[in-house]
């Protein structure tokens, strides 16, 4: 959407979404904007009369990518994939208990990098309730201001600043500044969450599943609004959402996870159009089909996600896996490119030659079988 | 009418109004809502928050407060005038003849008893069976509801299961009575994509399989379009748009049916702006005197805020309360693919 | 179509309007809603009436409360001068009611104004905090919650000895431990809510999110709970002066003239019953007023 406006020189191929240079870059067009290496948040499950740790749920586990500047990432996945954990760790409201991050070049939270209260102000975080994200005591015009006062704003900048936004995000200043949270609508709440998220002025924001609590209509009309924000001030977004829809429809890439696990990333279009791991085809191959007279009669997928506390060993979606076999079990997947192509990538042991599986010895899945959703049958074991 | 027993409707709602009263306000939540469900049919009620339609439900099976709610009107169950019913006739309606299933199975579950014996207690109280006899009943009826290992299942507690299995143990305790009309209460909203189509293509073979009648509430047009035979567009407490699920999604006839289809997300829409519909929902405490959509229409004339629109009838069940309801106004732009 | 241009017409296109409904503050709506509440407003004027009477016992008193008189004892309600009868020494009830209820008062409400500073800050700070710390404070309350709290205020101040200053102690000591766990429950509720972790990300500290959004949204339960400890604190207190461990004779205080007052029950009974009545009165007073601020506070907004 921004060809046409794009000033700047031409980017290198595989960075297709990058913006003008923004005078706060640090490290130039082709620095990502945020790399996540390795990060992994186990949570203790404790127990007993003695409060002793019966367990952990591996909420995040090794989970490594990287933002480029100026693009939306989608990050989709179902309940208990750690999305949200994912969201959280990188604005270092959870600690992670390994891994690091790297803002703009800037090692995150290390001595010689960017400090966490640094990060924070380049990267601001949009939750899904959008009651319980505004202080109930507060007007609304006094929670957006908050985050610049405490960046030591005086009251009266604050105050503009928050004003000033508003306006932006589609509310009149006057009319619904002074009002009180519950005064609002649940559109107009996430516009106010959403101009608090920008009153710092971050780089990044964090979209945590921030349409998905909202009624259809008035969802259009947020996404609009994050479409024209993201355009005014040259943000980049990470987009949470089990919403396949909303996802392919505002990403440039997209990321699916499934029990805290990465299984694929790629360009929206390869994901969509083929995608490769077996679970992402059944995520969406579930999209509802809006066309009465082409319904689904099979479930593409059978059974409940596992639960996170004791995921299975080797890839965890092998459970639930119609090609699973004995490599799956003892092996787990890393995620590899196929073939030349290193932007679409994917954590089965079908697209690693030589891996062990029976399908792996095979030429690559023909596009066309893929496309279609459909496995090669002749494969199954 | 309503006592009219050659009818084959199984639910008749005449001129449905539903008032919360308080001290503050009045909130008209339902206003002169009127369908019926023929039996073995599906109807889903679509909305948005506050449209009215789970309040609906909700009066059809009198579980609305009694003191601050004021329901005028006629609703019929299965011959049954449901405002007059008393004490045992209104239980035996309750779990006989109709059963409900919820959006948050946690709250329908009891969490200190096995689901089991849950289901069981609600197979003997209809049957007056014993407990060993429920018990294998209720077996049965887990794997009715497709629950894998579900002898095991039987012993467990509603917090030991996931959400799909939750769900499902809630579908089995909701068929345990063998209902003529089952009201589902967007049972699908919380779930995963994966699990949400599992399930929907459970209760549509089960209602198939059973003959039931069901009413399904949703927001969503994508799961209407998975299971429904027959659509109500809901908005601002009043019904706006009826016909069958191929007639309303294919051709809709009332701007807000058409604004709703338009601002679903598909990914092909990527890099356009969505037509959203402009601004919010009426407040239920003071509706505009005309049509209640008419704020936020694009083809709003002068006199759809004048008088409340009529129901303008076009045969076959089709109905649209909308005065351009006959002759839709050519579509400007290209719309959304509905389909 | 797609160009930058169109999309800005289009987000502003949709700019939300409404009615330009009235603006309330949360207190302005608790008091908006308490206008309407006759009940706890009567009680409160009630409430006021004693507090006033009390700070103004010098010039309402028609007597001097000490001054006793052998010929005048246990007279009835309405002799002579004597508005409400005199006591056992033949002191003028009405006086002495009036001198009472300011150390009755000041008994009830200072130690549950130091319990609630104390307590809720404990409170706050183990909600908020979490944790080992929450651990440590909380599990020390629940040392204190292990006794009875009347048999604790009673050890308490046999422990330390009568008199007005110890028996605000023991009283303080006691009404602690509730009033953290009050404040910290309502703190680790607030806590967990995504305002508090947006007011995190946006880089703020401790100390600010808990004096900007903790405090104002923990200070409503805190204040009803302690409002309705104003009671049980007038009832402890006269029922420790009561058994000679808070004021001493002669000072007047409503529990100790119940004491002494006991044996002449069956000599002027009506005479006996007043400063109990006293008690009754103002304690209820401060119940349904509390009972009356928590309807108005408590609503979901």
């Amino acid at each position: 959407m921004n060809a046409d406006t794009n000033i700047s020189e031409p980017a290198a191929p595989t960075l297709t979404s990058v913006q003008p240079v923004d005078r706060r870059d640090r490290g130039g067009n082709a620095q990502p904007m945020l790399i996540a290496r390795g990060l992994k948040k186990h949570f203790p499950i404790t127990g007993g009369v003695l409060n002793q740790v019966v367990g952990h749920v591996r909420a995040v586990d090794d989970v490594s990518f990287s933002v480029l500047k100026g693009e939306t990432l989608g990050v989709v996945g179902e309940s208990g994939c750690g999305k949200s954990t994912l969201a959280r760790l990188l604005m270092h409201l959870i600690e992670p208990d390994e891994g690091n991050l790297v803002f703009d070049g800037d090692a995150v939270g290390e001595v010689d990098g960017l400090s966490v209260r640094d990060m924070r102000r380049l990267m601001q975080m949009v939750f899904q309730d959008s009651y319980s994200s505004l202080n109930p005591r507060m007007p609304v015009q006094d929670s957006v201001a908050y985050g610049k006062r405490v960046h030591g704003a005086t009251n009266a900048e604050a105050r503009a600043a928050a004003r000033e936004l508003l306006e932006k995000v589609g509310l009149d200043p006057n009319l619904f500044g002074p009002r009180y949270p519950h005064e609002l609508s649940g559109g107009q709440k996430q516009r106010v969450n959403i101009a608090r998220a920008l009153v710092l002025e971050p780089r990044v924001v964090i979209l945590d599943e921030a349409v998905s609590a909202l009624d259809k209509s008035v969802e259009a009309q947020v996404l609009n609004l994050l479409r024209y924000l993201k355009q005014h001030f040259n943000l980049t977004y990470v987009f949470i959402s089990h919403d396949l829809n909303v996802v392919q429809y505002i990403s440039d890439r997209v990321l699916v996870m499934y029990l805290g696990e990465i299984v694929e990333i790629g360009p929206v279009d390869e994901i969509y159009d083929s995608p490769r791991h077996p679970y992402t085809r059944a995520l969406l191959a579930s999209r509802l089909s809006m066309d009465p007279d082409d319904r689904i009669e099979e479930p593409p997928l059978v059974g409940d996600p596992p639960n996170p506390v004791n995921p299975p060993s080797g890839c965890r979606f092998r459970t639930r896996c119609q090609f699973a076999e004995k490599i799956c079990e003892v092996e787990s997947p890393a995620v590899t490119g196929w073939r030349e192509t290193s932007e679409h990538m994917t954590a089965c042991h079908m697209y690693v030659e030589k891996s062990g599986h029976s399908m792996a010895k095979a030429p690559a899945p023909s596009p066309a079988i893929i496309a279609a959703g459909k496995p090669p049958v002749s494969h199954v074991v | 009418m309503i006592e009219n027993s050659t009818s084959n409707a199984l639910v008749e709602l005449k001129d449905l109004n539903v008032k919360f009263v308080s001290r503050e306000a009045t909130v008209s939540a339902v206003n002169n809502v009127s369908l019926t469900l023929k039996a073995g049919e599906v109807l889903c009620i679509i909305g948005e928050s506050g449209s009215g339609k789970s309040v609906s439900m909700r009066a059809l099976m009198r579980l609305l407060p009694e003191r601050r709610t004021k329901i005028t009107g006629e609703i019929s169950v299965a011959g049954k005038n449901v405002l007059e019913l008393q004490g045992k006739e209104l239980s035996d309606l309750r779990g006989g003849t109709v059963s409900m299933i919820f959006q948050e199975p946690m709250t329908a579950l009891d969490p200190v008893y096995r689901v089991g014996d849950q289901i069981a207690e609600a197979v003997c109280r209809h049957e007056g069976c014993d407990r060993e006899m429920g018990l294998e009943r209720a077996l049965e009826l887990l794997e009715l509801v497709k629950v894998p290992s579900a002898e095991r299942r039987l012993k467990a507690y509603p917090h030991e299961l996931s959400g799909g299995l939750r769900q499902r143990v809630m579908i089995a305790m909701a068929l345990s009575c063998r209902p003529k009309l089952l009201l589902a209460d967007e049972p699908t909203t919380a779930l995963d994509a994966t699990v949400q189509i599992q399930v929907l293509i459970l209760l549509r073979k089960l209602q198939r399989e059973m003959g039931m009648g069901m009413i399904f509430v949703t927001h969503d047009l994508g799961v209407a379009a998975e299971i429904a035979d027959r659509v109500a567009v809901m908005y601002a407490g009043r019904i706006v748009e009826t016909g069958t699920v191929q007639e309303v999604l294919g051709d809709p006839r009332h701007p807000y049916t058409r604004g709703m289809l338009a601002s679903t997300v598909h990914g092909n829409m990527r890099g356009k702006d969505i037509e959203a519909i402009p601004g919010n929902p009426p407040d239920l405490r003071r509706l505009p005197t005309g049509c209640s959509f008419a704020p936020r229409c694009k083809d709003v004339t002068a006199s759809c805020s004048e008088a409340l629109p009529p129901e303008v009838f076009m045969g076959g069940g089709r109905m649209s309360r909308c005065l351009l309801a006959s002759a839709p106004p050519d579509e400007p732009k290209s719309m959304a693919p509905a389909i | 179509m797609v160009s930058a241009s169109s999309v800005e017409p289009q987000a502003l296109a949709d700019m939300q309007s409404g009615p330009a409904l009235k603006v309330r503050g949360y207190w302005a709506s608790v008091a908006y809603r308490l206008r309407y509440d006759y009940l706890t407003l009567f009680f409160g004027g009630m409430v006021i009436l004693v507090i006033l009477s009390a700070i103004f016992a010098p010039l309402l008193a028609p007597m001097d409360p000490y001054q006793s008189s052998m010929i005048n004892r246990l007279k009835p309600i309405g002799y002579k001068d004597f508005l409400l009868g005199t006591d056992e020494l033949g002191r003028d009830l009405l006086s002495r009611l009036l001198y009472g209820g300011r150390i009755s008062l000041t008994m009830g409400v200072l130690p549950v104004v130091i319990a609630t500073l104390v307590g809720g800050t404990l409170g706050v700070i183990a909600g908020f905090v979490g944790g080992k710390v929450n651990m440590a404070i909380m599990r020390i309350m629940d040392v204190f919650y292990a006794f009875p709290s009347i048999l604790l205020a009673v050890a308490i101040s046999g422990a330390m000895g009568g008199g007005i200053v110890n028996g605000m102690v023991s009283l303080t000591l006691i009404f602690i431990p509730p009033l953290c766990r009050v404040a910290e429950t309502a703190t680790s509720q607030v806590r967990s809510l995504d305002f508090v972790e947006a007011a995190r990300a946006s880089g703020a500290g401790t100390f600010s999110i808990i004096s900007v959004h903790i405090l104002g949204n923990v200070l409503g339960p805190i204040l009803i709970y302690s409002s309705s400890l104003v009671s049980v604190s007038i009832l402890i207190a006269s029922g420790l002066s009561f058994l000679g461990l808070g004021v001493t004779p002669p000072e007047p205080d409503w529990g100790l003239m119940l004491n002494t007052l006991r044996q002449a029950i069956y000599i002027n009974p009506v005479i006996c019953a007043l400063p109990g009545v006293a008690i009754l009165i103002t304690s209820i007073s401060f119940n349904l007023v509390s009972d009356g601020l928590r309807s108005a506070m408590d609503v979901r907004l």
